[in-house]
């Protein structure tokens, strides 16, 4: 088996170590090894976004990423979108929209909204669409997620912390 | 906004209103924890090996490689479970044969399909497991799958089983066949019926295979513990359900057996059937250790019961003034690798919203070399309506008459019977349409090029069953709520709103969670549009039992015969105009006597059948065949909107399944039974650039028979979308379509043909 | 997933140096969108993975009066985000646009498009119709050659052992030239092309004739294909909707597409003519607009 390597990361803004074999994704590794189920697994080809992180402040499925390419770069998942207790506009937004149902995909759509939203502080109903067309929801029919988007986008417009990533 | 509140004179306090739901922090925090997020000291990684053909007879399993490889710690067979009985194990929603099942978890004799589970290996990393599967020898006989059911019934067609004889007509027959069950429903004078018909419209469709597609995978993880007690952590819609499973297939009594069911994503029918569950518990009894499996998406493609390919003919006629006077169906469902397609529900639906005086159904069960079928939101309505709908489009076309008056004009109604038996309670049908009608997308008129406008109507039962849940007072005034109904779309909070509205407390004081099944009563699978109404009936129910003892603390309290007082208004109220809150009597009264617990169960027989009317205007570009959804409103009868948002978050939600099995989701395979697309990259589900807003049009005709007058929701609006789609295909370029889906290159060559 | 190594080189030399000694069983990887999953699926399976997204110039953009030069790791979102190469090379970015979702673009780039030769790639026609070279190192040095020949069959290309591609050249943008990809998917967004057009065209100073035009089809055949006999039939014409449908129907004619679960034969043929106006539409605008 090949050698396990040593990779450092910053993980939601703390410093984080870990072992892991080159052939072990992203994903598996923040799940199994780092116990942070929050990012979920829908279909590990990249076709369905349940697995959205950030890498260097881009969103990448993480399932599409080897855990080795991780070193020296920051990632943050949606254990680090709140902050102190506090929920993010857009986790604030998702709940009072109804956004999800069954909330599998509900942390891909959050780190993907809000990769968006950074981008683009006031997007339109296209926009949010074509930015959100990698995150396959089942349940919702996508209706309540966009107007959760854009309810947020309202919120946190004119607030230039939150137009970071 | 997207609703339209039916009932603006304001009968309750907490039913109707918006709530946060309470397990929503944890699901937008990424803290909620699923099936696969489950971590167990010792646990090892189960893989499913599975056939790379569609049909083929075992002749042996050589594992010992794959247990030799350092890593693995077992490989089991169907041959690790004790035989099973020649016997229909009721799931709630739904039977099946125990010897299939056990069959269908780990193949017998046959691989039935592409996909179907063949042996597991349990070990140290997914990664080792997945080597040890390779390592597995297997000796097939390949034999000619046979993949649809019109193939599959004709006489020389390779047979899947050699005990499977067609039921005909209630009677057992000699006659080995891939027809399983063949049943009709008949109802007055069909011919005389056709003969009073001015117009008369037959039509054939076939509709494809499709899955549910839930996001989550599938996932089972268990523990058989030394004195023969099993744990199974799993996504599933029933957990009893799934404990009966387990229990049966391993010969254990149910009471060995603890289910505690994990937050799921996503089921719709498809998280009922156990798959993974029995194997990582037969894997963990030979190992000792707790054993995980997860699916990866091609495994939940097909390995997984999708929802049917179906060939529907449907006839009916109508007289000059546009009233139906005779309808036909002939309906195959194909049931997949064994018995037990959802054709009979199919059959059921078929004409079930209009008043049809004479008609004939046939159904038929038809076994093919697919994944054994299973439930996906109103099973068997969806490929009927598809048929129903359009050909109603085709009459009125010929009649000269509104889709939409040939649709109120025919409309089912309280004491209509249906062609399978039943009358009709109080519905909703003709509120539907009319929501419709009256709705500002149908008042507004549809131009431009290529674009056309459809309607469509469903019908779906839902059903009662079995609920139970318990509630027990806190001193403060609080309640935990546990219910035992699996949680896939916030159904918790409409069960804590039910449970609020009874006491007449605030929903933030209820807490609702839900139980293994050691912990709360039999509760039967979310499914069948059951949960609301069954499961928010037992939280009513132990609602009244806490109210009852509400009002003896007060009687107590006060010192007045129990008689005098009378729980309303969110307290008890007493002689002399006492009176005093659910809170201040809970704080004053609980520190003495016995802890407050309430029960509540439910049996309910009259869950009030659901309607939806749905209106689309679609855009097609005549040169590549692609439909473009411009606008779609979606109206149903709810009877009462527990949780508005959630209901229209269901209406919506289904709506998109149906855009999605219209327009271009299908099972797509090869000569060879393998399937083409199983990913989601090719297997097209909807994604939000493919749709507009959907407007969901809340129609409130109150169940007589729920207390608070609830229907279920969540099934019926995925069966108009794929007909109101075709009739508004036909209106837009003039091509009708009977084939699902409607993908571009099916409509392109009718566009084509017709030029 | 298979076993297998995983090495990050920082200069081309040593990364040749590793593909060459690993005996065909080491794959450059780029973003690895491609890559990951099919080792995971079990259609590739090599021994070592080759991270180039270490060397410097495999993810440099370079924009030049004399050209476009993108390292070949180039991830697809620095393409469109870069307002000079949108303009100028609008078929490119409307390809780097479209791959996967936004996501996907943040590690897919053109280089592993390329190299990855699927029949249905959807920046290898735009690097066609924009005539890109793609530069190649290997253990004989650097050789240059252009995209039309790159790819060979499916997953087949050019590359021998131990080559991988560096960086992919553009030629600047003529003036009064135009460019513009499309593809046709059954969704809006996510699906492989099940027809792919790449156009570029270039007209008189009045935009009434066209100068020069390169046309490449996607999906339709084994590999990318190279419309030649499109092109010539715009090639000094007045910029008319017949002469447009002549090309359309030249470009269909070359077309040999199969039936599969993304389109059938008809279909495919039938959208190949139906596209290709479209996109040789769109380039004129664009070459009018400038």
């Amino acid at each position: 088996m090949a050698k396990k390597r040593i990779v450092s990361t910053t993980i939601n803004g703390t410093q984080k170590d870990f072992l892991c074999e080159p052939r072990q994704t992203l994903l598996e590794v923040l799940r199994d090894s780092l116990d942070m189920t929050g990012t979920k697994e829908g279909c590990s080809n990249g076709n369905c976004g349940a697995c959205t992180v950030h890498l260097d402040g881009r969103p990448v499925v993480s399932c599409l990423v080897l855990a080795v390419e991780a070193d020296g770069a920051t990632v943050e998942t949606i254990e680090g979108v709140a902050c102190n207790g506090q929920l993010h506009p857009l986790q604030d937004s998702f709940l009072n929209n109804a956004a999800l149902q069954c909330g599998i995909c509900t942390p891909g759509f959050i780190m993907q909204a809000k990769s968006l939203l950074a981008e683009n502080p006031n997007p339109s109903e296209h926009d949010i669409r074509f930015y959100l067309a990698g995150n396959l929801c089942r349940c919702t029919g996508y209706d309540k997620i966009v107007r959760a988007v854009q309810d947020a986008a309202g919120k946190m417009s004119g607030c230039c912390s939150e137009a970071k990533v | 906004m997207s609703t339209t509140e039916a009932n603006p004179g304001k009968k309750y306090t907490v039913i109707g209103t918006r709530p946060i739901r309470h397990d929503g922090v944890d699901k937008v925090t990424g803290r909620a924890k699923y099936g696969g997020d489950i971590r167990l000291t010792g646990m090892l990684f189960g893989v499913m090996l599975r056939s790379p053909h569609a049909h083929a007879n075992i002749k042996s399993i050589d594992y010992s490689a794959a247990l030799a490889l350092p890593g693995v710690h077992a490989v089991v067979t169907v041959d690790d479970f004790p035989d099973a009985e020649n016997k229909i194990a009721e799931l709630g929603e739904g039977a099946i044969n125990l010897q299939h099942l056990r069959h269908n978890v780990l193949a017998g004799p046959k691989a039935l399909y592409r996909g179907h589970a063949v042996a597991a290996v349990a070990a140290d990393t997914v990664n080792i497991a997945e080597d040890a599967c390779k390592l597995i020898k297997v000796e097939y006989e390949v034999l000619k799958p046979v993949l649809t059911a019109p193939e599959a019934m004709k006489p020389d067609a390779p047979l899947l089983h050699n005990n499977v004889y067609t039921n005909s007509l209630g009677e057992e027959t000699k006659q080995l066949s891939n027809v399983a069950k063949h049943f009709r429903f008949e109802k007055g004078d069909l011919e005389a019926g056709f003969k009073a018909a001015k117009v008369i419209v037959e039509r054939e469709f076939n509709t494809a295979t499709v899955h549910q597609g839930y996001i989550e995978p599938h996932n089972g993880t268990a523990m058989w513990n030394s004195d023969g007690k099993v744990t199974v952590w799993c996504s599933t819609q029933g957990s009893f359900t799934a404990r009966q499973q387990v229990a049966e297939l391993c010969h254990i009594p149910v009471g060995n057996v603890k289910v505690i069911p994990m937050e799921i994503g996503g089921g719709f029918g498809g998280k009922v059937s156990v798959y993974l569950e029995p194997v990582a518990a037969i894997l963990s009894k030979k190992t000792g250790r707790p054993v995980k499996i997860i699916m990866n998406r091609a495994d939940c493609f097909e390995g997984t019961g999708p929802t049917p390919g179906s060939y529907i003919r449907v006839k009916m006629g109508a007289d000059a003034n546009g009233k139906i006077t005779a309808a036909e169906a002939y309906m195959a469902y194909e049931a997949g690798g064994y018995p037990g397609s959802p054709i009979g529900a199919g059959a059921m639906c078929v004409f079930a919203c209009y008043d049809v005086p004479n008609g004939k159904v046939d159904g038929f069960d038809v076994c093919v070399n697919k994944p054994h079928t299973n439930a996906y939101r109103a099973p068997g309505a969806t490929n009927a309506a598809m048929a129903t709908e359009t050909v109603i489009d085709e009459i009125c076309e010929q009649l000269k008459m509104c889709s939409m008056e040939f649709r109120l004009k025919n409309a089912a109604v309280e004491g209509t019977r249906r062609i399978d038996g039943p009358v009709y309670p109080r519905i909703g049908m003709i509120e539907s349409v009319e929501a419709i009608k009256n709705s500002d997308h149908w008042k507004t008129p549809l131009t431009g090029k290529n674009r056309g406008r459809g309607i469509a109507t469903g019908f779906w039962f839902n059903c009662g069953l079995k609920s139970a849940v318990t509630a027990t007072v806190n001193f403060d005034g609080s309640v935990g709520l546990v219910e035992g109904s699996t949680d896939i779309g916030g159904s918790r909070t409409g069960i804590a709103m039910q449970f609020a509205e009874t006491l007449g407390i605030p929903v933030d004081q209820v807490m609702p969670s839900v139980g293994d099944t050691d912990s709360v009563g039999y509760t039967d699978v979310t499914g069948g549009s059951r949960v609301t109404f069954a499961t928010g009936w037992a939280a009513y129910e132990a609602g009244l039992d806490i109210a009852r003892q509400m009002c003896q603390r007060a009687a107590t309290l006060w010192e007045v015969p129990a008689d005098q007082v009378k729980y309303e208004n969110g307290g008890v109220s007493g002689p002399g105009g006492k009176q005093i809150s659910f809170k201040d009597l809970v704080v004053q009264t609980c520190k003495h006597g016995e802890p407050i617990v309430g029960r509540g169960s439910a049996d309910p027989q009259c869950p009030g059948g659901a309607f939806a009317t749905h209106c689309v205007d679609v855009e097609v570009d005549p040169d590549t065949g692609k439909v473009t959804v411009l606008r779609y409103t979606a109206s149903q009868d709810v009877g009462t909107a527990i949780h508005p948002a959630y209901v229209e978050g269901q209406i919506q939600g289904g709506a998109v399944q149906g855009i999605g099995w219209g327009l271009n989701e299908e099972y797509f395979y090869d000569q060879s039974g393998v399937m083409r697309n199983s990913t989601f990259l090719d297997y097209r589900m909807p994604t939000c650039l493919d749709l507009p807003m959907i407007e969901a049009i809340i129609v409130e005709v109150p169940n007589p028979g729920h207390p608070y007058g609830v229907r279920g929701v969540g099934e019926v609006p995925i069966v108009p979308p794929p007909a109101a789609l075709a009739n508004a295909i036909y209106n837009a370029v003039g091509v009708r379509m009977t084939q699902l889906p409607m993908s571009p290159p099916r409509v392109l060559h009718e566009i084509l043909a017709k030029k | 997933m298979r076993d297998f190594d995983y090495a990050a080189p920082t200069t081309v030399a040593e990364a040749v140096q590793l593909l060459q000694s690993h005996n065909g069983a080491a794959r450059p990887m780029a973003g690895g969108t491609d890559l990951i999953d099919q080792v995971r699926v079990g259609r590739l399976t090599p021994d070592l993975v080759v991270d180039i997204k270490k060397i410097p110039e495999l993810t440099a953009i370079d924009f030049s009066t004399t050209g476009l030069r993108i390292g070949a790791a180039v991830p697809c979102y620095r393409l469109y985000h870069d307002a000079q190469i949108t303009a100028a090379y609008s078929a490119l970015t409307d390809s780097a646009t479209i791959i996967g979702g936004i996501q996907i673009q943040s590690r897919a780039s053109v280089g592993g498009n390329l190299c990855n030769s699927g029949p249905a790639a959807d920046s290898t026609p735009s690097l066609i119709a924009l005539g890109a070279i793609v530069v190649i190192a290997g253990p004989k040095g650097t050789r240059e050659v252009s995209v039309d020949t790159f790819c060979t069959g499916p997953g087949k290309n050019i590359l021998e052992r131990g080559e991988f591609v560096v960086e992919i050249k553009l030629p600047a943008r003529a003036a009064h030239s135009g460019s513009a990809y499309q593809r046709f998917i059954p969704r809006n967004e996510m699906d492989i092309a099940v027809v792919g057009v790449g156009v570029s065209v270039t007209l008189d100073a009045a935009g009434q004739n066209f100068v020069a035009a390169k046309i490449a089809l996607g999906a339709v055949a084994a590999k990318p294909l190279v419309a030649d006999a499109a092109a010539k039939a715009l090639i000094g014409q007045a910029v008319s909707e017949a002469t447009i449908q002549k090309a359309a129907e030249a470009a269909r004619a070359i077309a040999t597409p199969i039936d599969d679960m993304r389109g059938t034969i008809e279909f495919r043929k039938h959208v190949t003519g139906v596209l290709t106006a479209r996109v040789i539409q769109q380039a004129v605008e664009r070459a009018r607009a400038t």
